[in-house]
């Protein structure tokens, strides 16, 4: 692995990396360059303690984003998260909350502008669905009828049907339909940020993926500011627009998008941290359209006769020739030996191609296919199914280089004294 | 099962007899106790009614003493009762706020030490310091059964989950909203168990309190072993026994009942119209 050479907090040596690496992350924004949650070298130490638990912690988050903290435990990344809407009152430094500084407003009246959704969930046993999900909406002073709107509203946008669970006592649901319902109740009064603390941590793998996606879905329609705490690297990557990566005392190690954290993790930590994954990790973030597929693959139509087909494959350099069917459908792969060996018609001939990869496959999924495939390689087809190109292991490589290359010559500009205003996305 | 579903509204206007009989078996011991104690009190009556009484047994158990008395046990019970729950629920949940917390252990000890002193010791002290009467009983009860529901309310409040605290505190609620709207009513069973063993302890208590000339049914019992009176004994005792249990039921009634819904636990999650 090549060294990309950039500011790193551990590099950068003491107190002024934090800042430098945030100005490195910041700046290059998906959405909106309009910041909604920003910490100000935010420090707490605990009274009695002569070490701090957060050490002047600097961060923006762009309004729309979701931001993951993310670091081994005991980083104090859910202290991190918790000074945000200062659940824990910070020792020093200033939070700044859409532009106004919230460092010493009423903290309760703050919190309910703020959504909290922690691990445990925290559902009052005591209360129905409908009267935990109007906590905030009561707590605000909206009247009956709009709090009961909202309660149906928030249980129809968390896919639950509000007829059937409005009455119903929070012990009468699965851990999945409880989150459901602690993320539905966070939205009480539709707040512009949203505070999670492992708010999937709990929940059996196969339920999380589900919640995650369907999270994922419902921010494409809310687009909410988020900061979100875990400590698995591949829920970060999958659920961040930027990730920080969090070494002890929440000390920021790298602070970026997921593919140049992945093509070019800062340091040996950050390193550690994401593991050996990481390579894997970054495929998954690639789809299939966006790479160059090999169309000089040896390809014939099943119609052509076998002469032809011996003829091509022997002009390439390729083991397997790739016949088409009439719709020019991928349909079976065949060897030199095949051909010889029998007078099968070429469409009932050699093996059956099994390996696809439709544009909105991951390349991760293409590499699975492509692990599985007799020929070695994963045939990619349009929406309709046909014949689009093939790709290799090299067409990987290919893809993983340029991410390394992308992300270093990301660095290298961000190194230089003027980082300012510098809008790439690549 | 329709019950289960139904809204408020429908619940309260719909059959209260299904309501009530769902109820009851759900809690069959409810049902036992009472009958078991009517049956018992049924083969008292019939035994005094069919034995010959001397003078002074008759003096003893005749109904308008024995109903006096009765009724003595019982103010004496609820009055010392109610003062128990006026000072320990407030000082329980006092005592659970992080700012008082330095003195919690002291102030437990020394509400130990109400129930560690014997109970005869403790009337006698209360005599010594208010005199005779209705109230120096009440008091020394108060003293005596004040550690169950004293540790009771800090258990009951110190037991809620804290996520739930903290994610109300979360959402914007202030420390007192918390304490009203989340810690209380989740403290409301524990507490209501410490407040159903004071009852009991006062009822039984109770008999003692004519020592300090507060009345009650220790008059018959004590009279009865002065005077030799086996039976006048065994009637009196067996009458504060029933009236003991006869509250505990009342009182285990009023625990479910007041446990808020949702903590009753008799629906599991078993939905599989959402499977998630």
């Amino acid at each position: 692995m090549a060294e990309p050479d950039q500011t790193t907090e551990e590099s950068g040596g003491g107190d002024a990396g934090g800042p430098d690496v945030v100005a490195a992350g910041a700046g290059t924004a998906h959405g909106s360059d309009e910041i909604m949650i920003e910490l100000q070298e935010v420090t707490k130490r605990y009274p009695g303690s002569n070490e701090d638990a957060i050490e002047s912690l600097t961060l923006q988050v762009p309004k729309g984003e979701i931001l993951v903290l993310v670091g081994p435990s005991g980083c104090g990344k859910s202290t991190a998260l918790r000074l945000i809407n200062r659940m824990i009152e910070p020792t020093s430094g200033h939070i700044i909350f859409d532009g106004e500084d919230v460092t010493t407003v009423d903290a309760d009246h703050l919190r309910r502008r703020i959504g909290y959704v922690i691990q445990q969930i925290g559902l009052f046993p005591h209360r129905t669905i409908a009267d935990n999900i109007a906590t905030v909406p009561r707590l605000s002073g909206w009247d009956k009828q709009r709090t009961d709107a909202r309660v149906d509203e928030l249980l129809e946008t968390v896919g639950m049907d509000p007829s059937m669970y409005r009455d119903r006592y929070p012990n009468e649901l699965s851990g999945g339909q409880a989150q459901r319902i602690g993320v539905a109740r966070a939205l009480g009064a539709d707040p512009l940020v949203m505070l999670m603390d492992e708010p999937f941590g709990a929940i059996d793998p196969i339920t999380r993926d589900r919640l995650q996606n369907e999270f994922l879905r419902l921010q494409q329609e809310l687009r909410k500011t988020i900061v979100f705490v875990t400590h698995d690297i591949d829920e970060a990557i999958k659920m961040g627009d930027r990730i920080a990566i969090l070494g002890e005392r929440s000390r920021i190690a790298q602070f970026d998008t997921p593919e140049r954290i992945l093509a070019a993790p800062a340091n040996d930590f950050v390193e550690d941290f994401i593991g050996s994954g990481a390579t894997l990790q970054g495929l998954s973030l690639e789809r299939v359209r966006d790479v160059q597929l090999n169309t000089d693959y040896p390809v014939v139509r099943h119609d052509v006769g076998v002469t032809e087909a011996q003829r091509v494959l022997e002009t390439s350099s390729e083991d397997w020739l790739l016949v088409l069917d009439d719709d020019d459908r991928p349909a079976r792969w065949v060897t030199l030996d095949h051909l010889d060996r029998t007078d099968k018609r070429l469409i009932e001939n050699g093996r059956k191609v099994t390996a696809l990869a439709e544009p909105e496959d991951t390349l991760r999924d293409a590499l699975e296919e492509m692990l599985l495939s007799n020929a070695g390689a994963t045939v990619a087809i349009d929406g309709r199914g046909k014949y689009h190109g093939v790709i290799e292991l090299e067409t990987l490589m290919n893809v993983l280089q340029r991410m390394r290359r992308e992300a270093k010559a990301h660095y290298a500009r961000h190194a230089e004294p003027d980082t300012d205003d510098t809008s790439v996305d690549a | 099962m329709a019950i289960a579903t139904a809204t408020e509204d429908e619940a309260v206007a719909s059959p209260t007899r299904a309501k009530v009989s769902d109820f009851l078996t759900r809690n069959a011991e409810l049902v036992i106790t009472p009958a078991a104690l009517l049956l018992f009190g049924l083969g008292l009556a019939l035994l005094l009614s069919n034995v010959e009484l001397d003078f002074t047994e008759t003096r003893q158990l005749n109904w308008d003493t024995t109903s006096r008395r009765i009724w003595e046990t019982v103010e004496l019970a609820a009055a010392s009762t109610v003062l128990v729950l006026l000072i320990a629920i407030p000082a329980g949940i006092l005592l659970t706020r992080p700012g008082v917390r330095k003195v919690t252990p002291a102030v437990l000890s020394s509400a130990s030490i109400g129930q560690a002193i014997p109970a005869y010791g403790l009337f006698i002290l209360f005599f010594a310091w208010m005199g005779q009467g209705f109230w120096t009983a009440v008091w020394a009860l108060t003293v005596f059964s004040i550690l169950p529901v004293l540790r009771n309310t800090m258990i009951g409040v110190e037991q809620v989950d804290a996520a739930v605290i903290e994610a109300g505190r979360g959402m914007g609620m202030t420390k007192l909203q918390a304490l009203v709207r989340i810690e209380l009513p989740l403290a409301v069973p524990v507490i209501l168990a410490g407040v159903r063993t004071a009852l009991v302890i006062n009822v039984g208590m109770a008999t003692l309190a004519f020592l300090v000339g507060g009345g009650g049914l220790g008059e018959t019992i004590f009279s009865g072993i002065q005077l030799s009176r086996n039976l006048t004994v065994v009637v009196g005792a067996a009458t504060v026994a029933i009236l003991a249990l006869g509250i505990d039921w009342i009182a285990a009634i009023a625990e479910r009942v007041l446990r808020p819904k949702g903590l009753r636990g008799r629906t599991s999650p078993t939905d599989t119209a959402n499977p998630i």
